[in-house]
């Protein structure tokens, strides 16, 4: 084969095309559909992107005095719920994260070990009850409750801010919506802690474990350290669900203008998703355009959020958080 | 010869006291037990209900304590902070059970009092108290989750297999990015996205139940895509390769050898997809609507949808209230079967039609 290459430069090209893999006509099909089926999702997610600056451009540009409750200027409206949404979803991470560390914990080191995959599937559950759900449970049984604990703490614990009475009659309250929050997030915040507690070295664990080391030990000097990025990265997809979560929230929360940070008042400040779906069925005009613009200031800061936490997940390439 | 002899100060922990395997059970027992008759005491002494969450905290509290002294006593500090910890853990699990055990009993209590044939024959339509149900609910669920089905898959598989198969450089890893970016999109702004791309067509104020197939094919797509993509990379490189060497072209090994290989994964990753997206709210409630009449038509008027069904039951209580609510739990009940369902049907699949890839 090289001699004639070598001597006929012409036939050799002739001749080295048949060793290049045959162009099957399946072959071009199959791959140009794949390519473009994943250009697909980036088109959707710039369309995303572009339909609502495009629709939310009417409200930046329009009088404040036609929108809805006629606040002063747009950020007036806007600002309240941001303030909302973040306040909402900061409390829910405060409290479901200790215990979503200590869940996959459970599951990855202590459980035995027959019982780990049924206890993970028993917990992924949790991910499965619809919202709404969540919000029929919130308002049934959860907030009734919660109800003597919050008079408790308004009574003996007023004097911290946070805890500053009147208490709400009813205690549909911001802590409320959090706690219901923090269950909906816990799931997946467990399967990234639990997924990467799983990955540390079996080597360090049993060194920790052969130099006398209690489990407890073996665990902060261990497993800890190798999931920090893991537990900080499920913190953070944690989080962006629980600033995009939407019917819990609006059916939960008794919400309104305001920004405060009592947590057991009947006054409580409403979030970015709960607002847009509470309004939007009644909404005409220009106050559609000014939801929009409002889901758009959502839709970037869940972004913000989630590319972070990807960011540090991949820095780590041997574990995802899907699923 | 001198005697080896730890150094005074340091215990050996092979002589250390231990305690025996049941001791934690026992005091655990004693602890909840007490905790019981301290809230019973006071139960009965200031008239109140017994409490049954508040005997069980008291009585984790008496055991925490309980195990810390004694195992300090016995055992020493280190492992007594382990006995502490591991209690702690263990609590949290169960703190996390507690909401998912609740909401489970409440829904299928409240939910059983309309579980019954009306609920799954009769529509909305010109009912104001008693009666009715949630068919045209239950339609509108099924055709828009199955239109968002029909658009998600082969996208989603496509793009999964592009990544796996064919994918280098950087668009695939943009994709890659972007499908996890795309995974945390709120499903109120996938509804609004809907709502803005439909409204450009139909002008202001569209809702159709195509529109909402669109907002649930774009929650849905990325969950395919992840679900099919590590299905996909668990298929075992010479099975490919053995398929090359005989000749047989890679879109045929594409559809013939890897595909069949995965195929209980995939499937198990779709059903868990369509089960995420069958209870999504908000985004139909902005683009479908909420009506009270069946439509079978995707591309005309409102359609109701089981999610909406039972948050527009409980928000637009009517005069009768409790027949309302009661729609609301038995739609609730209706939802989480669903969902419970393809969860448990997806997990047997993955179980039983895994590939048998060891050797």
């Amino acid at each position: 084969m090289s001699a004639t290459e070598a001597t006929e430069p012409t036939e050799a090209t002739e001749q080295r095309t048949p060793i290049r893999a045959k162009q099957r006509l399946g072959d071009i099909v199959f791959s140009r559909a794949a390519l473009i089926s994943g250009s697909v999702i980036l088109l959707i997610l710039a369309l995303v992107a572009i339909f609502l600056v495009a629709q939310s451009l009417p409200a930046v540009v329009a009088d404040p005095g036609d929108f809805i409750g006629q606040p002063a200027s747009l950020w007036d409206y806007v600002w309240p719920l941001v303030f909302g949404t973040l306040w909402s979803a900061a409390l829910a991470l405060v409290m479901a994260l200790p215990l979503a560390v200590g869940i996959a914990l459970f599951i990855s080191h202590y459980a035995p070990r027959r019982l780990a995959q049924l206890l993970g599937y028993i917990i992924d559950l949790l991910a499965a009850v619809p919202s709404v759900v969540y919000g029929l449970w919130g308002i049934g049984v959860l907030a009734p409750a919660v109800l003597p604990a919050y008079q408790w703490l308004t009574e003996n614990l007023g004097w911290i801010p946070f805890f500053a009475g009147p208490v709400s009659g009813t205690g549909r309250t911001i802590l409320t919506a959090a706690i219901v929050l923090g269950v909906m997030i816990l799931p997946v915040m467990t399967a990234i802690c639990r997924e990467i507690f799983l990955q540390t070295p079996v080597l360090h664990e049993e060194a920790a474990l052969a130099l006398g080391a209690t489990r407890w030990e073996m665990i902060t000097m261990a497993v800890l350290p190798f999931g920090r990025p893991g537990i900080i990265s499920g913190a953070m997809l944690g989080l962006g669900r629980a600033l995009g979560e939407t019917m819990a929230v609006a059916m939960v929360l008794s919400p309104q203008a305001i920004i405060t940070f009592a947590l057991l008042q009947s006054a409580n400040p409403n979030t970015i998703a709960a607002n847009i779906a509470l309004s939007f069925p009644e909404s005409y005009g220009v106050n559609v355009n000014l939801l929009i613009f409002t889901g758009l200031v959502l839709f970037l800061i869940t972004l913000a959020v989630n590319s972070i936490a990807r960011y540090i997940v991949n820095r780590r390439k041997d574990f995802s958080g899907a699923n | 010869m001198t005697a080896t002899q730890a150094p005074a100060g340091i215990t050996n922990s092979l002589t250390q006291g231990r305690l025996h395997p049941r001791t934690p059970w026992v005091i655990l027992g004693l602890s909840l037990t007490a905790a019981a008759g301290i809230i019973s005491l006071i139960s009965a002494a200031t008239d109140a209900p017994f409490s049954l969450v508040g005997a069980i905290a008291l009585g984790v509290l008496f055991y925490l304590v309980m195990i810390v002294v004694i195992s300090r006593q016995v055992e020493g500090s280190r492992k007594a902070t382990d006995r502490f910890v591991t209690a702690l853990v263990t609590g949290a699990f169960l703190i996390a059970m507690t909401p998912l055990v609740s909401l489970l009993v409440t829904v299928v209590v409240n939910g059983s009092a309309r579980f019954d044939v009306q609920f799954f024959t009769s529509s909305m339509r010109n009912v104001v108290g008693e009666g009715g149900g949630a068919i045209h609910a239950i339609v509108g669920t099924l055709l828009m989750t199955g239109t968002a089905a029909i658009i998600s898959i082969p996208i989603g598989l496509l793009t999964a297999i592009y990544l796996v198969e064919y994918g280098r450089g950087p668009l695939a890893r943009a994709i890659t990015f972007f499908v996890d970016v795309m995974t945390g999109i709120p499903s109120i702004v996938a509804g609004l996205f809907a709502y803005a791309l439909f409204a450009l067509f139909f002008g202001p104020g569209v809702r159709m139940g195509f529109a909402g197939a669109i907002a649930l094919s774009v929650l849905m797509i990325p969950v395919v895509v992840r679900s099919c993509e590590e299905m996909l990379r668990v298929v075992p490189n010479e099975l490919r390769e053995a398929s090359y060497a005989l000749g047989v072209p890679k879109w045929l090994t594409i559809v013939n050898v890897v595909l069949p290989t995965s195929a209980a994964g995939i499937a198990t990753g779709i059903m868990l997809s369509i089960a995420r997206v069958i209870g999504e709210t908000a985004p139909l409630l902005i683009v479908a609507g909420f009506t009270t009449s069946m439509n079978y038509n995707l591309f005309a008027d409102r359609m109701q949808s089981l999610p909406v069904f039972v948050f527009t039951s409980y928000a637009n209580q009517g005069v009768e209230t409790q027949a309302y609510l009661d729609r609301a739990w038995a739609g609730a009940l209706t939802l989480i079967l669903i969902v419970m369902l393809l969860n448990l049907a997806a997990r047997l699949i993955a179980r039983f039609f895994a590939p048998k890839l060891g050797r």
